[in-house]
């Protein structure tokens, strides 16, 4: 039988590009009342007709296998895939952060983001913003340690995933 | 991908968009449209006005014009077609495309919107009419550039009628309707990205079979996705159902798929249904479920539904199979073919029944039918006033005896629970009701759009008071179109199904359910052009039946029937299947069952 567990799910979606293909996907979770913990979509073909929508989302085995079943009998999607289910895969997000301050705060967070191999692309003598890619655990990490080092603004992309390895959805 | 559609013809033979649009319906066998003009859609009504291929009825409210779409469906297994203006005429259209969302019927509804330009600014009967409808329909279209139109048409009427059916809208902005557009007749290649399976896994299949053979107390439950797989399908089912010799049930969408007079065949269940169907879906140790979706009022509490049984789910719909009830063999596909897979399956299988199993079983079930759960005690005193379930049984006794092709549809409440219990139904195709959103206004529209397609035969909306109420209008619409639908009302004066929960779990305060001013019916049926009759007592029942029956025109027949009368068995929402309330009839006769309880948990659930 299915476990009860509440367990986190990265599902890629493949759509047709056409206008209101996101509200369809989006509007499913809300009237559902599943979770969206991270979604990112874009054009994947190089003629524009296909996009990839990467939803981290989380629920019982049996939740997460109905959220697949109901993003799969929409008119427009191609095909559903659960990369977490689906053996080892990578999904990586980037975030801009940024850190505001003086003195020996400012040169810790320097130093922080320098061992979190987060790149400066911005600084002024009193700010930095950081661009960071990675793991989302990592950019929590990372943003955290920042907090009491001046943190002021986040901008992060959603999760961006794909499978390991030769295996496509 | 486009390549491989059929080319679209060259600018200068090409038609104004509304004739496209009407030119592809007509390809796709649209015979009837039911709808109501307005700014938006004023080409389209030209259009219409200068050919004779396609009828138009036109409606007195777009709501109504849903449910005439699917009544025309579901009676006749073909799409429903629906137009209506944009603003007030698509809003007004939502509730019955969410109605036939739910029901799963196949309908396209063809939408007025303002023209492109204007899309966004808020102009005159402008809505955000795909916004609005996504959550209702199945899928919908904004036709944004002519050279979409006919693409768009047919394949809205793919994705209506493929998988599980529903409804498609497609938005029409009004300069897509004046200009140019290439026709493009349907495409003979497959959809692009919905692709359903229809063909159910062989393997599942004999997994199945062999599950189905083991059983010692076996049940069939089968739901509306065997009658939308059309009338072969429920014969097949029928005859695959008396070769295993099993017990079978249907949902309230289900009825007629399997002939209710059968003695193999336990009546509906769930909330309202019998004794024995619901104590034998509580204690079967295998369930075949066959287009059933294990609804809430047909589970009851859900920890606690068929705790020991293995279950085999067939359903078109992959969302359907382990949303509500895990179960432990899914099939995948069209009932119709899962049914002739299954039969073939049976055949090869060289396995006995356990008939001294199944002989035990069917012991158990005649006691319980011995219950008589759907008693009533009717008196025969003239004068005497008529129950309401006495009402529905002479309908169902004259109709038969008449023998004439009956179809009915209902409203919503205590009525339509009484039609399903009491009326019994042979053929698929022949009950229409609003299941799943249970739309209060449904019967009467419906009605009509049924009476269209069948013009010889008796269609007849078994309907409560206050029903009615919500789509009168349509009484002139009947007229005008000379329908002879007949309307039975079963009047209490009250809203008798919100009545009855406000007896039984909120205390007997009856908070505005209580009709106070209805409108004398036999004189507001004469206002509309239509007979109006009327029985106060059990001596007349009999007459007025046969009398709106003979009619040739649409009647409404004002039945005054017993106000306290309640429907009966009920599972309370919250209680398992094997704790019903059964009527004031039986007494003390609930305690083998165990007396339903009422709990905090239960009052909470619709």
């Amino acid at each position: 039988m299915m476990s009860p567990v509440i367990r986190s799910a990265t599902i890629s979606v493949l759509v047709e590009n056409e206008a209101g293909v996101l509200a369809r996907v989006v509007g499913l979770f809300s009237g559902r009342g599943y979770n969206i913990d991270s979604l990112t979509v874009a054009p994947v073909d190089d003629n524009g007709h296909r996009s990839r929508i990467n939803i981290v989302t989380s629920g019982t085995d049996m939740v997460i296998e109905q959220i697949k079943a109901q993003l799969d009998r929409l008119v427009p999607v191609y095909k559903v895939a659960d990369l977490t289910l689906g053996g080892p895969h990578i999904a990586r997000e980037m975030a801009l952060i940024k850190v505001v301050g003086i003195g020996e705060s400012r040169a810790e967070a320097l130093r922080l983001a320098d061992a979190f191999r987060a790149r400066v692309v911005d600084a002024t003598t009193e700010s930095f913003v950081f661009e960071m890619t990675g793991s989302s655990d990592k950019l929590d990490a990372f943003t955290a340690l920042m907090r009491p080092l001046g943190l002021a603004e986040v901008s992060r992309t959603g999760v961006a995933a794909l499978a390991r390895g030769t295996t496509i959805i | 991908m486009s390549q491989t559609l059929p080319a679209p013809e060259p600018v200068e033979t090409q038609q104004a968009g509304a004739e496209v649009l009407l030119r592809a319906l007509k390809e796709q066998g649209v015979e009837v449209i039911f709808g109501y003009p307005g700014g938006a859609v004023l080409p389209i009504y030209d259009a219409i006005f200068q050919q004779n291929a396609i009828r138009h009825i036109l409606v007195r409210h777009e709501q109504a014009a849903v449910h005439a779409a699917e009544g025309y469906a579901r009676s006749t297994g073909r799409v429903g077609c629906v137009l209506v203006t944009s603003g007030p005429g698509a809003t007004n259209a939502v509730t019955g495309l969410l109605d036939a969302l739910m029901d799963s019927i196949p309908l396209v509804c063809l939408t007025g919107q303002v023209p492109t330009h204007l899309i966004g600014n808020d102009a005159f009967q402008e809505a955000d009419t795909t916004g609005i409808t996504r959550p209702a329909t199945k899928h919908n279209y904004l036709v944004k550039r002519p050279e979409d139109l006919a693409r768009v048409v047919h394949e809205a009427f793919y994705v209506a009628r493929s998988g599980r059916p529903g409804p498609v809208v497609i938005d029409l902005p009004k300069d897509i309707l004046i200009g140019k557009a290439p026709y493009m007749s349907a495409p003979t290649v497959e959809h692009r990205s919905y692709r359903p399976q229809t063909e159910p896994d062989r393997v599942a299949i004999a997994r199945a079979v062999a599950l189905l053979k083991s059983a010692k107390r076996p049940v069939i439950y089968s739901g509306g996705g065997v009658i939308n797989a059309g009338p072969a399908a429920g014969a097949a089912m029928t005859a695959l159902v008396r070769k295993m010799g099993y017990p079978i049930t249907n949902t309230l969408m289900g009825l007629g798929a399997y002939p209710s007079n059968d003695p193999q065949f336990l009546g509906m269940l769930g909330m309202h249904g019998t004794y024995e169907a619901n104590l034998v879906m509580h204690g079967c140790d295998v369930m075949l479920n066959i287009g059933a979706r294990f609804d809430d009022r047909v589970t009851g509490r859900l920890n606690a539904f068929s705790p020991n049984s293995k279950k085999i789910h067939i359903d078109i719909d992959p969302s359907s199979i382990n949303k509500n009830v895990p179960v432990d063999i899914a099939i995948v596909g069209d009932a119709g073919r899962a049914i002739a897979m299954l039969a073939e399956a049976w055949d090869a299988d060289p396995t006995e029944v356990d008939r001294p199993a199944i002989a035990a079983w069917w012991k158990q079930i005649a006691e319980w039918r011995g219950i008589d759960c759907l008693k009533f005690t009717q008196t025969q005193v003239a004068g005497g006033i008529i129950k309401p379930q006495y009402a529905i049984q002479r309908l169902y006794d004259i109709t038969r005896e008449l023998g004439r092709e009956t179809f009915i549809t209902t409203e919503v409440g205590q009525h339509q629970m009484w039609a399903a219990q009491y009326f019994r139904f042979d053929k698929p195709n022949h009950w229409m009701t609003s299941g799943g959103l249970g739309t209060m206004g449904y019967g009467l529209p419906a009605a009509m759009g049924v009476q269209i397609a069948h013009p010889d035969a008796l269609v007849i909306d078994i309907a409560g008071e206050a029903s009615i109420l919500m789509n009168i209008q349509e009484m002139s619409t009947l007229c005008q179109y000379r329908l002879p639908v007949k309307v039975f009302i079963l009047n209490n004066q009250y809203m008798g199904m919100v009545r009855q929960w406000q007896e039984l779990l909120h205390g007997g305060r009856y908070s505005e359910s209580y009709t106070d001013a209805l409108p004398d019916f036999v004189k507001l049926a004469d206002a509309f052009g239509g007979t109006g009759l009327r029985a106060t007592s059990v001596d007349q029942l009999d007459d007025v039946i046969r009398e709106m029956i003979a009619s040739p025109r649409a009647v409404i027949a004002d039945i005054c029937v017993d106000q306290k009368e309640n429907c009966f068995p009920m599972i309370p929402s919250g209680a398992p299947h094997n704790q019903m309330i059964l009527g004031t009839e039986h007494g003390d006769n609930i305690a083998d069952a165990g007396a339903a309880k009422l709990t905090d948990a239960g009052m909470a659930l619709v």
